[in-house]
């Protein structure tokens, strides 16, 4: 693989994917810190949202400890050269919250979808191109649609005014190649003009490498998160991918040495708990399962004595997408009554 | 007894599932049906079952309804038309009864406040949202045990019960539920999701209801509420099931629901435009037996 001399723009995530192991409790000054030494590193973009995106603030996914507003007005004036995404998942949140968000001052609004409903984005999508904001379609839980399926679907959220789509192994379930399939599909689909982003997860261990396969096959944008902060085993940590982007010669303007102290000097320090690969995480990757499940399934699991693993399993049977966290205590409740155990 | 004669406006799938209950009543009649499109399916279905038929929409009806004597309709095209479906029909002197999201008219759940509804003698009813129909009698059910600080609803319907309109303006669906859980649930602030799910074969409809109460819940009165209000919506929508709960924890409330529809022309997993057609029935037959009783008038 020879990525010497291509330029990516990569896309930081701890404090956004990284609100779900933080359980949406990050603090004001938590996240001026981290998004000021990431604005010092070079990082060109950081998304600033609950973990579900604009709205998601709720019982089902847990209350945020301020609201998306009072993050964003919290960062934006406070960068230098970095600009700030949020995210928005067409059912949860809406063109109200979108209509906030730009009037905050993000730069970029990406909107999220599961990988075969991309038409309920038309109207966010249209709303955001319309304000004229950096406007991204995100297709979720990629392994779940072929890559002819996935460029259908990222062709709808273009004609809506998305100029980057990403394919989102929200799962942490592909593996290299399903990626270089899916993302070749796009850039050969898709018009010259629309980038294409990949946003991983570690669940199996293979973030960077699933992130080099995307860019080896045309990606222009990675998301990453310093220390991997991220929901399930976290996203492609950041200092590791900037590592191998150097030895690699891929052009990412972010300096390393400062991108490893944003991971150890405040973000570990932080943490509810080790982001890892534990065997909940793993199974996550393994099931195919929607990574933010993880911590719903582990409380779970203790509440009615059972195994998380089992929960996801089961999970994964069902077929679950984003956002059904209101599945698992319910699914919980069944496994707990077949076993006897209430 | 002669039964109230109706309209049903919109061939699609709501109209078409509709017709069919229709035409089991004892207490409407459906006389014609309306469309825009001369081969859609609902129209030959109609013909097929003695209705009248337009493909020229709402202007196709009204002026036969005062010499066919329809005193009601019912609306399942689209929010952006109903506003004119309205007025028109209104015009003629019908009760309508709006199963688009528009919300011109008050929103109404048949097991919760239909009959303060048909007492306020409204001239236009609206259904709220699918998933408003199937949460809605849930947060009541808690609210009038106890007060309601917050409450939040998860829809999640099949892929293929989720068609274009909603679709294409899915912040209606949330905002108007939101609205309808706060007005008509009972609870100080209301929350709505939806989720759509893909799989093949497509899932049964499911909804996670959460209330938070003011105070610490009574569980016993909320059980008991709960069971009576499951009871009270099966009367006309069989497939309506608790699944799990009420589940307690601390000041939350969980209740966990599957709505399976009767499959008359949509599919049983389709619960959430089953629940639609069956409380709109359900409204559309409580107003006739009023206005046969000359208790109602437009």
């Amino acid at each position: 693989m020879n990525l010497q001399g291509k330029k990516i723009t990569l896309h930081e995530m701890s404090l956004r994917d990284g609100m779900h192991p933080q359980r949406h409790q990050i603090t004001l000054d938590q996240m001026i810190a981290i998004a000021t030494a990431c604005d010092e590193a070079g990082m060109p973009l950081i998304e600033v949202t609950h973990g579900d995106g604009l709205g998601g603030s709720s019982v089902n996914y847990g209350f945020g400890l301020h609201s998306d507003e009072e993050y964003l007005r919290a960062v934006i004036p406070r960068m230098k050269q970095m600009k700030v995404s949020a995210l928005l998942l067409p059912g949860i949140g809406t063109v109200e919250h979108l209509r906030m968000a730009v009037d905050c001052g993000v730069h970029c609004i990406r909107v999220a979808t599961h990988c075969t409903e991309a038409d309920v984005s038309a109207q966010h999508i249209k709303l955001a191109s319309k304000l004229g904001v950096d406007t991204v379609g995100f297709l979720m839980m990629a392994h779940m649609n072929t890559p002819d399926g996935l460029l259908h679907q990222a062709k709808l959220m273009e004609s809506y005014g998305a100029t980057t789509i990403y394919i989102t192994d929200s799962a942490g379930y592909l593996l290299p190649h399903d990626v270089t399939a899916r993302i070749t599909a796009l850039r050969e689909g898709l018009q010259a003009g629309t980038a294409i982003g990949f946003h991983g997860h570690h669940n199996m261990g293979m973030s960077i490498a699933n992130s080099l396969a995307a860019v080896d096959a045309g990606a222009e944008r990675i998301d990453v998160a310093c220390a991997g902060l991220g929901a399930g085993a976290g996203n492609t940590p950041t200092e590791a991918f900037v590592a191998v982007a150097n030895r690699m010669g891929i052009e990412t303007g972010v300096d390393l040495y400062k991108v490893m102290d944003v991971a150890e000097d405040l973000i570990v320090p932080m943490m509810n708990q080790m982001v890892r690969v534990d065997r909940d995480a793993l199974v996550l990757g393994y099931a195919g399962v929607y990574s933010s499940f993880l911590l719903f399934a582990k409380r779970a699991a203790i509440r009615y004595g059972l195994s998380a693993r089992d929960i996801l399993m089961e999970m994964g049977r069902r077929k679950t997408v984003g956002g059904q966290e209101d599945m698992i205590e319910d699914v919980a409740l069944d496994m707990a009554r077949e076993r006897g155990l209430i | 007894m002669e039964r109230v004669r109706c309209a049903i406006i919109g061939s699609g799938n709501i109209g078409t599932d509709l017709m069919y209950k229709a035409l089991r009543s004892a207490e409407i009649e459906p006389v014609w049906m309306v469309g825009i499109d001369p081969d859609s399916d609902g129209l030959a279905r109609a013909r097929s079952h003695g209705l009248k038929t337009t493909h020229e929409g709402v202007d196709g009806l009204i002026t036969h309804m005062r010499a066919d004597n329809i005193r009601m309709a019912f609306d399942a095209t689209s929010a952006y038309a109903h506003a004119e479906n309205s007025r028109k029909v209104i015009e003629q002197g019908a009760v309508m009864i709006d199963l688009t999201p528009a919300a011109i008219g008050p929103y109404c759940v048949p097991s919760v406040n239909l009959a303060a509804q048909i007492a306020l003698g409204a001239s236009n009813l609206n259904m709220v949202t699918c998933g408003g129909q199937a949460t809605i009698p849930m947060v009541y059910a808690v609210s009038r045990v106890q007060p309601v600080d917050y409450g939040e609803i998860i829809a999640t319907v099949s892929s293929r019960s989720a068609g274009p309109g909603t679709r294409a303006n899915i912040d209606e669906f949330t905002r108007t539920t939101a609205t309808g859980v706060e007005r008509v649930g009972g609870a100080k602030r209301g929350k709505a999701i939806i989720i759509i799910n893909p799989a093949d074969p497509p899932i049964i409809m499911r909804d996670t209801i959460h209330c938070l109460t003011e105070t610490e819940p009574d569980q016993e009165a909320i059980r008991a509420s709960v069971a009576a209000m499951v009871a009270d919506v099966q009367k006309y929508v069989p497939g309506y099931q608790l699944k799990n709960g009420p589940v307690f924890d601390g000041r939350r409330v969980s209740i966990f629901l599957e709505v399976a529809g009767l499959g008359d022309y949509l599919p049983t997993y389709a619960g959430n435009l089953d629940i639609m057609t069956a409380s709109a029935l359900r409204t559309g037959e409580l107003i006739a037996a009023e206005l046969r009783a000359g208790r109602y008038s437009v």
